[in-house]
């Protein structure tokens, strides 16, 4: 495992790579993370993974008991990529608060399910998600994500 | 056995998890990710999801069997191993698990655990079938020949 460029969001030492395109990655699915990470790695990003939408937020800044004392004014991630149907908070409501959030709220966020269900791609889009995908992921699928994986200025 | 009959072996024997519909075009995707930054990641992936699978199994399994079954417990877990199939290409297991999804709405008991059997039955299948796949290219890399690339 090349523990350089991946990191889990409980790492919280910040290691700076340069140029490489940062993504967040949400899912629950030990199997889903692993993949995706792959996935994104071969197109030389930056992966961080999270399990579930809580873990999300706090990696993020957002964590309930960091709102107070949030310092940076800048966003960690280029993107957020993220599965719908978690446990606990799913990925629309994960969509929803970074939406909400002053610093967050330009990082485009991208929603996967394995269910084409027309009215929650609706919703997920209506609400600022940048990308409806279908899972299982594939390369082409991260090819289509290219435009937002601009680099870090 | 020579490194060509080794490798012809190999790719008559995963065009036939193909062909039986064991295995479908995610597995691909996956040997497509392979590379020299990470030449395990087939067998790691699927290593994961057979341990995933085990626990995931005998969740469903503790859950049916409940003096009160919580069908939603059940299927929360059926998606589970629904979703890990499909990500790697488990093609037969992942129908059962569709069929199973099925039988847990409708709060068919029956039909659950047969689905459970089913899934019990092909998962073991498949692990044994992609447990022969992974020696043969392990004898190939040991006689000195390369994993012939797929498509």
């Amino acid at each position: 495992m090349d523990a350089a460029s991946s990191s889990t969001a409980n790492d919280m030492m910040v290691m700076d790579y340069g140029d490489e395109p940062h993504v967040l990655a949400v899912d629950d699915n030990l199997i889903d993370r692993k993949l995706i990470e792959k996935l994104l790695k071969n197109f030389s990003c930056r992966v961080t993974t999270a399990e579930n939408g809580l873990r999300a937020l706090e990696y993020l800044g957002l964590g309930d008991d960091q709102q107070t004392t949030h310092k940076a004014s800048v966003s960690k991630v280029n993107l957020i990529i993220t599965d719908y149907c978690m446990p606990g908070m799913t990925g629309y409501e994960l969509l929803k608060k970074v939406k909400q959030s002053s610093i967050l709220k330009e990082v485009p966020v991208v929603i996967m399910s394995s269910e084409n269900i027309p009215t929650r791609i609706n919703k997920c889009l209506e609400e600022g998600a940048q990308m409806f995908m279908l899972k299982p992921l594939k390369q082409s699928d991260v090819k289509k994500l290219r435009c937002y994986l601009k680099h870090r200025s | 056995m020579d490194v060509g009959q080794l490798q012809r072996q190999f790719t008559d024997y995963t065009a036939s998890l193909f062909r039986e519909g064991f295995l479908d075009d995610q597995f691909t995707q996956l040997q497509k990710l392979q590379d020299e930054n990470n030449p395990d990641f087939v067998f790691e992936v699927v290593s994961l999801f057979f341990d995933d699978s085990e626990k995931l199994v005998n969740n469903m399994a503790k859950a049916l069997e409940q003096q009160t079954v919580e069908f939603k417990q059940v299927d929360a877990h059926v998606h589970q191993f629904k979703g890990s199939s499909s990500s790697v290409g488990a093609h037969r297991v992942k129908n059962v698990c569709v069929t199973f999804r099925n039988f847990c709405e409708q709060q068919n008991i029956e039909g659950c655990k047969r689905c459970l059997q089913q899934l019990r039955h092909e998962y073991s299948l498949l692990k044994s079938k992609l447990e022969t796949l992974f020696r043969l290219e392990q004898q190939i890399i040991a006689a000195g020949g390369s994993i012939p690339m797929v498509e």
